[in-house]
């Protein structure tokens, strides 16, 4: 692919975010949060996988990350890291930690945790 | 904003030197909570999630195609169809099994998007203001408000700025009596952290739940 007549900024990748996702703008599923966290099966072959489907299993595989770290550690859009991620959930290669939802503003169990963590900083 | 998406990150160095605990989220982690730190460009964002946060502050861009480009001024920007939004944040382990995360962003009404991803599941927001451009904070407090996210005020203290009582300071920003409003040092841990701590308690206090439930 040529660059064409579009400028591209010096910090930007040298793939455009279009041909990272094969063309989609939407992940196949809806469910991902920028804290959800994620955990690369390790018994899984990488093969077929796409350049960055494959960093993206490297970086979650010694432990688990979330979504917006992924998206930081592979200087990869948010929006875009969705897309693969979907992908990779499809496949079995990523698997979201237990069913536990990201805090609900309501849960007062979580503020008192928070809370508490906070105060031991100090 | 769009053309200069890092400029916002503090010229302070962040304070996380000193207690990396790893890349990776502890093996123990089941829940991730989410606090916001917002407020107008320059005000600190990035250097309050910096003291704070145990990995090196990351760095996201979010393309925006539609709700930004209708705004922005293109005139003279041949091919520029979209901008791009920059979002900084940290982690912050507080148990065996609860990380935080803290997202720094903008708080202009045009990037929507950005923040209908960024707010959902969002515990509540920390404004940090500047007294030399309180009203500069309007915006930032007024799309909280439209997005229902509870939030306190920390005033972060810039060398220079205009002394002025938190009394002052509440009537200037128009804030609720029960909005707390707090002075913060944003480079430092220990102040950053008792910011923060004030908008938890008054979180707490707003689910009228002050005292833990009882685990599951």
């Amino acid at each position: 692919m040529t660059p064409g007549s579009r400028r591209r900024r010096p910090d930007r990748g040298l793939v455009r975010p279009y041909v990272v996702t094969e063309g989609r703008a939407c992940p196949t599923r809806n469910t991902l949060d920028l804290v959800t966290l994620l955990i690369a099966a390790d018994d899984l072959p990488l093969t077929g996988l796409n350049p960055e489907k494959r960093r993206l299993m490297e970086l979650c595989r010694p432990g688990a990350l979330s979504v917006a770290e992924v998206a930081g550690h592979l200087s990869l859009p948010v929006s875009v890291v969705k897309v693969l991620i979907a992908d990779l959930m499809d496949s079995g290669h990523i698997v979201t930690r237990a069913a536990i939802p990201s805090a609900q503003p309501s849960d007062a169990r979580i503020l008192q945790e928070v809370l508490d963590g906070l105060r031991s900083l100090l | 904003m769009g053309s200069a998406p890092s400029s916002d990150r503090g010229a302070v160095g962040h304070a996380a030197a000193g207690h990396h605990s790893g890349v990776h989220v502890g093996p123990g982690v089941r829940t991730a909570a989410k606090l916001l730190v917002v407020g107008h460009f320059a005000v600190g964002k990035t250097t309050f999630v910096g003291a704070l946060s145990e990995i090196r502050p990351l760095h996201t861009e979010e393309l925006m195609t539609q709700a930004g480009a209708l705004v922005d001024d293109l005139a003279g920007v041949s091919g520029k169809t979209t901008t791009t939004v920059a979002m900084d944040f940290g982690r912050l382990t507080l148990s065996d099994s609860l990380v935080l995360y803290l997202f720094g962003a903008p708080g202009q009404h045009r990037f929507t998007r950005l923040w209908q991803d960024m707010t959902r599941g969002a515990l509540g927001a920390l404004v940090l203001a500047d007294t030399r451009r309180l009203s500069s904070s309007f915006d930032v407090m007024g799309v909280l408000e439209e997005l229902a996210i509870p939030y306190a005020v920390a005033v972060n203290e810039f060398p220079g700025a205009p002394a002025h009582t938190l009394d002052e300071i509440r009537e200037a920003l128009d804030l609720l009596d029960e909005t707390p409003l707090v002075r913060c040092d944003a480079r430092d841990r220990a102040s950053s952290a008792r910011a923060l701590i004030a908008l938890v308690e008054y979180l707490q206090s707003r689910t009228g739940h002050a005292r833990p439930l009882e685990q599951a």
